[in-house]
């Protein structure tokens, strides 16, 4: 019996020892040579692909944001604001509420399944604000041509990218909202979309944070 | 190019890389797992530890250096989490809860990685880096050390010897997880994975304002977690997080890193036993079902039937843009018939099908390729089985790779595949039965309950994903996923260890005129079958309430 119980010790101790060690390989050098290489050779995307417009950071490239007017009183979520591109629904994202000293976005999908009434009520409703919005005068959107991006929350919440379906379809609306001809924004978005890597990786799509860095631009030299 | 042909094309460019680098890397593992050399860093840690690397164990002492070393491993990581408020370099974050801190705990060391907290707001850098991406390395390797002792079993014959358990770990750890995790995560923040120590940023937007973001080491912990098939994921939205899989280049480099040892570890057996035929026939049926399913996941999400998805015109709820529907497929399906469990998409929101397919995935106990290691020892378990049945068929005492599987080995192997689906469905029978934990669900019907079944499925075989609709953050499924996470990872080892044991100490069994050819495709025609009909008749009860329910409606 005590043999047995000083045996599970000295098991338990080399057991301890063994973790200690390759704790030190694998949670902190590892981690640090890769840091010191990261740092080293790709410092702005190691930091998060930061990404200015007129010398002031604006966001990551890589994360999407919202382009909506101020809250206004009694409203409960805002009005998005229709002379910038809008990017997909982000229904998924939430709020930390955890070590509340910070504002942290949690990133997350609804989850909602695909029979879920919530779910086809959401997508219904921003199908329906999507041709509303993207409908100027002399241009009509059909629902059918609204894709499946503009109207479904992402994976992450934060997806920086639209399809160039949709990206097309606001061109309308951008031009009226901006002033500017159409010919313009149509450029820019064709100018802004990425094909499939190596023409069959991923599906196209529009950065929209780039397109409305562009589009600020556009409209500063008009 | 239209999605649908991209998307084969890609399937097609990730089978070319597979199929590219299978036989150098299964070669290389079996020469790290039957090398007789040490290298002067790993003298030194087998020094720290105090254990003699040549000292060979039979099966009950491999067990026990198992687990010693997880339940080590266990504690360790449960106390990180209750210290975090008063630990240095933790951002700042206060500790964890004792529940959760115990399901974490065990949900890594076991490599499941299933995550009831999220990530963003609630691990500090120390608890990531030294403590949960630590359990990725080790606990895959732990897994890699399992199925080599098994080949080892098939190998050797008169002795009881399964090699050592602490050589196995290191070596695991050091030649093979380590340098793959180095050039993965470098080509990670190569594409905008992000990596670095410093504290929340905040940075502007473009309408005004700014919004805060956790730094961190990402892509290094990226690496390890597909490599390891481990899939925990450094912010709640896991692989679908830009900052994690920026671009879709990355998405199949992770797909990839899933894929790579899984599949080479049916080389690094068919070298250990003498017969890389042996091998090629179990790589078939691994491949096999993982293409099937990748087909059959493709062809139900591109279809996107359910209401939702019809009134958008797509399967793109849950979603990245980057990935559309072909990408996250091919990854849903990667991730659920191996233990990874990271997803890039939300599996809640797919088709009814489709997440019934990742819920199938995972109940064919994870072996087409599956993790790393329990894959290996999974489908040869599997394997097993079908050569008894085999001989059940034409009369004759089943022998698999030289060695008579008699009562003892068929009573191990079938306890093996009794233990998780009986923690499956009892768990999930008894979360439905009592009158709180169903209030978890955030959907109703049919799909209410496809989420408690999913968290069972996914903690009882180790892969960690989840229906994440399914608030699991309470003291019940804190509690029960995490028994389910370590009986359904530690009893079936105790199994396969058991049973390489016996079959270590046999004599072989010379090959006749009448021994069944376990090299050819009639067996892994019958294997690929055994595998299906035994995990159907299982689950189908259970499916059918859920996922079919909810398809078929």
């Amino acid at each position: 019996m005590n043999n047995s119980v000083t045996n599970t010790a000295r098991l338990l101790w080399a057991g301890l020892r063994a973790l200690l060690v390759l704790t030190l390989v694998t949670g902190v050098l590892y981690p640090l040579v890769v840091t010191g290489i990261a740092q080293g050779l790709f410092h702005a995307k190691a930091n998060g692909s930061e990404i200015k417009a007129d010398g002031k950071v604006v966001g990551s490239s890589l994360i999407g944001q919202s382009y909506n007017l101020p809250l206004k009183k009694g409203q409960d979520t805002p009005q998005p604001d229709l002379r910038w591109f809008q990017g997909r629904p982000a229904n998924g994202l939430g709020s930390n509420s955890l070590n509340t000293r910070y504002t942290l976005i949690l990133s997350g999908a609804t989850n909602l399944s695909a029979d879920n009434e919530n779910l086809i009520k959401q997508v219904r409703d921003a199908k329906v604000a999507v041709v509303r919005d993207n409908s100027v005068p002399g241009y009509t959107v059909q629902p059918s041509q609204v894709p499946a991006d503009a109207v479904t929350s992402s994976g992450s919440g934060l997806d920086p990218d639209i399809s160039p379906a949709y990206a097309e379809l606001q061109v309308h609306r951008i031009a009226a909202k901006n002033h500017l001809p159409l010919a313009q924004v149509d450029k820019l978005v064709k100018d802004h979309t990425t094909g499939r890597t190596l023409g069959f990786v991923g599906e196209p799509r529009v950065n929209v944070l780039e397109l409305n860095i562009a589009l600020e631009d556009l409209t500063a030299k008009k | 190019m239209g999605p649908v042909l991209a998307a084969v094309l890609q399937l097609l460019a990730l089978i070319g890389a597979l199929a590219l680098v299978y036989v150098p890397v299964g070669n290389y593992m079996a020469r790290v797992y039957c090398s007789k050399q040490h290298l002067r860093v790993e003298k030194w840690i087998y020094k720290g530890i105090g254990a003699n690397p040549d000292a060979e164990m039979t099966w009950p002492a491999y067990v026990r250096g198992i687990l010693s070393f997880s339940a080590v491993g266990v504690l360790f990581l449960y106390l990180l989490q209750r210290l975090q408020g008063v630990l240095p370099g933790s951002l700042g974050f206060s500790s964890v809860n004792p529940a959760q801190s115990f399901n974490t705990a065990v949900s890594f060391v076991t490599n499941t990685n299933w995550q009831s907290y999220y990530g963003e707001q609630t691990m500090g850098h120390i608890v990531q880096t030294a403590g949960l991406a630590v359990q990725n390395f080790v606990s895959a390797a732990v897994g890699i050390a399992v199925a080599v002792a098994l080949v080892r079993g098939f190998a050797r014959s008169r002795t009881g010897e399964l090699g050592n358990f602490w050589a196995d770990l290191v070596r695991g750890t050091l030649r093979i997880l380590v340098p793959i995790s180095v050039i993965a995560a470098v080509v990670l923040v190569a594409c905008g994975a992000i990596q670095n120590f410093s504290g929340i940023h905040e940075v502007g937007q473009f309408m005004g304002g700014s919004q805060q973001w956790n730094g961190g080491a990402v892509a290094s912990q990226e690496a390890i977690k597909e490599v390891g098939t481990n899939g925990g994921g450094y912010f709640n939205a896991n692989s679908a997080h830009p900052f994690e899989n920026p671009t879709p280049f990355t998405n199949l480099f992770e797909i990839f890193l899933i894929l790579v040892i899984p599949f080479a570890l049916t080389r690094t057996f068919g070298v250990m036993v003498g017969s890389v035929k042996q091998g090629y026939a179990i790589l078939a049926t691994m491949f096999t079902i993982w293409l099937g399913f990748t087909a059959l996941m493709m062809w139900t999400e591109f279809a996107h039937h359910g209401p939702a998805l019809q009134v958008a015109g797509g399967a793109m709820e849950g979603k990245e843009a980057r990935f559309g529907v072909g990408g996250s497929s091919i990854f849903a399906v990667a991730t659920t018939l191996t233990s990874t469990g990271a997803v890039n998409s939300f599996h809640s929101s797919f088709t009814g099908l489709g997440g019934g397919i990742t819920m199938l995935s995972m109940m064919l106990g994870e072996i087409a390729p599956g993790g790393t290691g329990s894959g290996l020892y999974g489908v040869l378990i599997m394997a097993v089985i079908a050569v008894f049945i085999a001989g059940l068929m034409v009369g004759r005492t089943p022998e698999y790779l030289g060695k008579k599987i008699g009562a003892r080995e068929m009573k191990l192997a079938a306890a093996y595949i009794l233990i998780t689906p009986a923690l499956v469905l009892v768990f999930t029978a008894v979360s439905m039965a009592l009158p709180t934990p169903p209030h978890s669900m955030l959907n109703s019907g049919a799909h209410g309950f496809s989420e408690v079944l999913y968290a069972f499925t996914s903690a009882a075989n180790n892969n960690g994903s989840a229906f994440a609709g399914l608030n699991a953050n309470t003291d019940w499924y804190n509690t029960m996923t995490g028994l389910a996470m370590l009986l359904g990872r530690f009893l079936p080892m105790v199994f396969v260890l058991a049973l390489a044991g016996s079959l270590a100490e046999q004599k072989p069994v010379p090959v006749t005129a009448g021994t069944l050819r376990t090299e050819k495709p009639l067996f892994t025609g019958l294997l690929v079958g055994a595998i299906l009909i035994i995990t159907g008749l299982t689950y189908f009860p259970a499916l059918a309430l859920g996922p079919l329910a909810e398809g078929l409606a």
